[in-house]
């Protein structure tokens, strides 16, 4: 087995740990967790690609990775600002609770 | 200044139409100080006409007084439409005729009139006519001459009409309108003609008038239809218009059926002026009647204007003594009358018929004011057999109507009717193409003295067998009858053989008296001839009629000797019943022919239209409603249903949509797989 196929098994493991986390929990702040688990997954495999790819003396790909955690960072700022506001306005962070968008 | 004539009396009528029905002072105020200030104006422009004309004289020269006001009235392109006015002896002394006579008959008419409740619309009316009359006489252009002529038909229309809640008025004002309607189709025709042809309608334009030698001699190059030239053809369609103006057989049937209009417009209208206008126009455009004549001196244009005249001279009388009304014997007179000058014309040129016109326009308004004293005095009857003795009841009535009577019989030396009647008969005995106007003529004067004597016998002497017993007139009326009989008697001796100033007037020569203008071959034997002849139909007519005060009821003594010849005289030789069965019939058969049309066929047609397009909006309707709306309610309802159903999906739980994307991605991402191993 390549140190690659190793990277790229892990993160696997690790979205679909974040994507059960995020179907399967009822608390907001869990399923954000669960989404920063995937985005993580992401970043592992942008970074396992460029470590192992063609090029790996350019810096392409952990810029890119970190581009990314930059923008998951600011996704998880403004994803924990909405909990806290519903939170604020319905007493609840329970997602199955919050379905006034409904059609 | 010439213009002023026609525009006062015109101008006074407008104002009088805007007056109130009551101001009766004010209104009889403007017409008669109008047509007096007309009169004036007139009598100056004579007086012009006279100094001129002695001037011309004294130079020796050889032209005639004429003197002509001309305008441009429309242009259109390149072909102008001219209006103006002339003056010169013929219109002199037909303004001076038509405003002296029209102010007598204004000033009766105060007195005619006074018990009339119209008595503002009545002068109004009056003025409008006497104005109109005004400007055909002056006018040196057919159309303006065409324009004035309108309007004095259609003031005649509106005077015989005047009593319209009498069906029998109202009947004949239509009549009348109708009938010179025929006539002046023909006129109209004859206008356009002489515009296509000569490119004006100027009478007198200093050498390129419309009957000038330059576009007469244009005029007899073009040849017209039946071997006529245009000159004669158009001289026949004008003469049509004249003829129906003017009374002449077949368009007089509207003359007698006038008399239904109060008596003074009678006077003024259908016996001195108005019916004067169709032989003034004659006289007017004679330069045209007359081109080409040939050696005798004729045209085909006179000679059928001689013979209808001549013809209509007859006819007219022989009617006149059967009948017992007395404006409507006095009617048949004119159409008579007119019948003369119309021959005159047609055999003797200007002069001839319109010394008779003007002697006629005199005497003729005398006799008609004074029928109209006559009726006023018996309490409006107009039948004569049941009048009678009425010389002692009304002296002056009968002194004036009797100096009418005679000159209108043409009674030697003292009345103007013989020399003017005798003019006539000079020209139609020396005549060229034959010798029946003439005698046609001398049994015309035979009958005019036969039916005047019955009509004053009838009135005038017997006894009284009317109802109520008669009064004479007020002043006002009888002052115009002294007038008018004093100008019966006198106006003749300008025109006698031996001092023609009429005609040297006319023709713009010196007049000279001399005795030897009786000695002439023939004249004397002419006058002697139309003396027996008028004597003895007075004496006829006397030994029939004089003294006798005969039941009106009775049969007339003519009727007794020729009860059938009577029937058709009394009966107006049944021109009117023949029209009615012939013209009259067609156009009421057209006229229901049209309305069968109309109803069925054309009707048929449009309510077929109809139908067909009623038909084509239910269908229209049907497909709105089912197709159209139908579509569109249906697509809005499968809109909102499907709308529902999408709407379930959109649950609102976050979680759901992660599953469904979730489960979308491995499906993907199992195509991927399965696409790349095969």
């Amino acid at each position: 087995m390549t140190p690659l196929a190793g990277y790229l098994l892990v993160a696997a493991l690790l979205f679909s740990i974040g994507l059960a986390g995020a179907l399967t929990r009822r608390n907001a702040i869990l399923v954000l967790i669960g989404i920063e688990l995937m985005l993580n997954a992401a970043n592992l495999n942008l970074i396992a690609f460029w470590r192992y790819g063609p090029h790996p003396e350019a810096l392409t790909g952990m810029m890119f990775a970190i581009f990314s955690i930059a923008v998951a960072a600011a996704e998880a700022a403004v994803g924990l600002g909405l909990v806290i506001q519903i939170h604020r306005h319905a007493k609840t962070t329970d997602l199955d609770a919050m379905n006034r968008m409904k059609g | 200044m010439l213009w002023l004539i026609p525009a006062m009396p015109i101008i006074a009528s407008g104002i009088i139409s805007l007056l109130k029905q009551q101001r009766r002072i004010l209104s009889v105020a403007l017409a008669i100080g109008s047509l007096s200030f007309s009169l004036l104006l007139s009598l100056i422009a004579f007086a012009h006409v006279m100094i001129e004309r002695s001037f011309l004289i004294n130079i020796d020269s050889n032209q005639s007084v004429r003197e002509v006001v001309n305008f441009t009235w429309i242009q259109f392109g390149t072909s102008n439409v001219d209006l103006g006015w002339v003056l010169d002896p013929l219109s002199a002394i037909m303004l001076v005729m038509v405003s002296f006579v029209g102010l007598l008959i204004f000033i009766y008419s105060v007195g005619y009139m006074k018990h009339d409740e119209n008595y503002a619309r009545f002068f109004c009316f009056m003025s409008l006519f006497a104005g109109a009359m005004l400007g055909v006489v002056i006018a040196n252009s057919l159309l303006l001459l065409f324009m004035c002529w309108e309007i004095v038909g259609l003031t005649s229309y509106l005077l015989i009409g005047f009593w319209y809640q009498k069906p029998a008025a109202a009947a004949a004002a239509k009549k009348a309108f109708l009938t010179t309607r025929i006539g002046d189709i023909f006129f109209l025709l004859g206008i356009v003609w002489l515009f296509a042809q000569t490119g004006t309608l100027l009478f007198y334009n200093h050498g390129a008038g419309s009957i000038e030698s330059t576009s007469l001699s244009v005029l007899l190059t073009q040849p017209a239809a039946l071997g006529l030239t245009a000159a004669g053809a158009i001289g026949l369609l004008i003469f049509a218009g004249a003829a129906g103006k003017s009374g002449q057989f077949p368009l007089h049937v509207w003359l007698p059926d006038a008399m239904e209009g109060p008596t003074p417009v009678s006077a003024l209208i259908h016996a001195a002026t108005m019916v004067a206008a169709g032989v003034y126009l004659i006289a007017r455009v004679y330069p045209l009647m007359a081109a080409g004549a040939l050696a005798g001196g004729t045209t085909t244009a006179l000679t059928v204007v001689t013979w209808v005249g001549a013809f209509t001279a007859v006819f007219a009388a022989l009617i006149a003594v059967a009948q017992n009304d007395i404006k409507r014997i006095l009617a048949y007179s004119t159409v008579s009358q007119l019948g003369y000058m119309m021959a005159g014309l047609g055999m003797g040129g200007v002069a001839v018929g319109i010394f008779h016109l003007i002697t006629h326009a005199f005497f003729k308004a005398l006799l008609f004011l004074g029928a109209g004293s006559v009726i006023h005095g018996c309490n409006e009857e107009q039948n004569v057999r049941r009048m009678g003795g009425l010389k002692s009841d009304m002296p002056l009535t009968f002194l004036t109507y009797a100096i009418g009577m005679l000159a209108l019989c043409g009674f030697p030396l003292l009345f103007s009717g013989f020399w003017s009647k005798d003019g006539i008969l000079e020209v139609a005995q020396h005549w060229s193409v034959a010798k029946a106007p003439f005698y046609m003529l001398v049994f015309g004067a035979l009958l005019t003295a036969f039916y005047m004597t019955r009509q004053v016998a009838y009135v005038f002497f017997g006894h009284w067998r009317g109802g109520k017993s008669a009064h004479e007139s007020p002043t006002v009326m009888l002052v115009p009858l002294g007038i008018l009989a004093f100008f019966a008697i006198t106006l003749g001796f300008i025109g006698t053989p031996a001092w023609p100033w009429f005609r040297a007037f006319l023709d713009g020569k010196a007049a000279g008296f001399a005795w030897s203008g009786f000695m002439e071959p023939g004249l004397l034997a002419l006058m002697a001839t139309s003396t027996v002849v008028v004597f003895l139909g007075i004496g006829l007519a006397w030994k029939l009629y004089g003294d006798r005060s005969p039941k009106p009821t009775a049969p007339d003594e003519l009727e007794k000797a020729a009860p059938l010849a009577w029937s058709w005289l009394r009966d107006k030789f049944y021109v009117d019943e023949l029209y009615g069965m012939t013209v009259i019939a067609f156009y009421g058969w057209w006229a229901r022919v049209s309305n069968w049309l109309d109803r069925r066929v054309w009707g048929g047609v449009v309510a077929g239209v109809a139908l067909l397009f009623s038909l084509g909006a239910r269908v229209n309707r049907f497909l709105d409603t089912n197709v159209v709306d139908g579509g569109f309610d249906k697509g809005c309802e499968e809109l909102t249903v499907g709308g529902g159903l999408l709407s379930r999906v959109q649950t609102g739980r976050v979680q759901t949509y992660l599953r469904i994307l979730a489960l979308a991605v491995v499906a993907l991402a199992a195509i991927l797989i399965w696409s790349s191993r095969a």
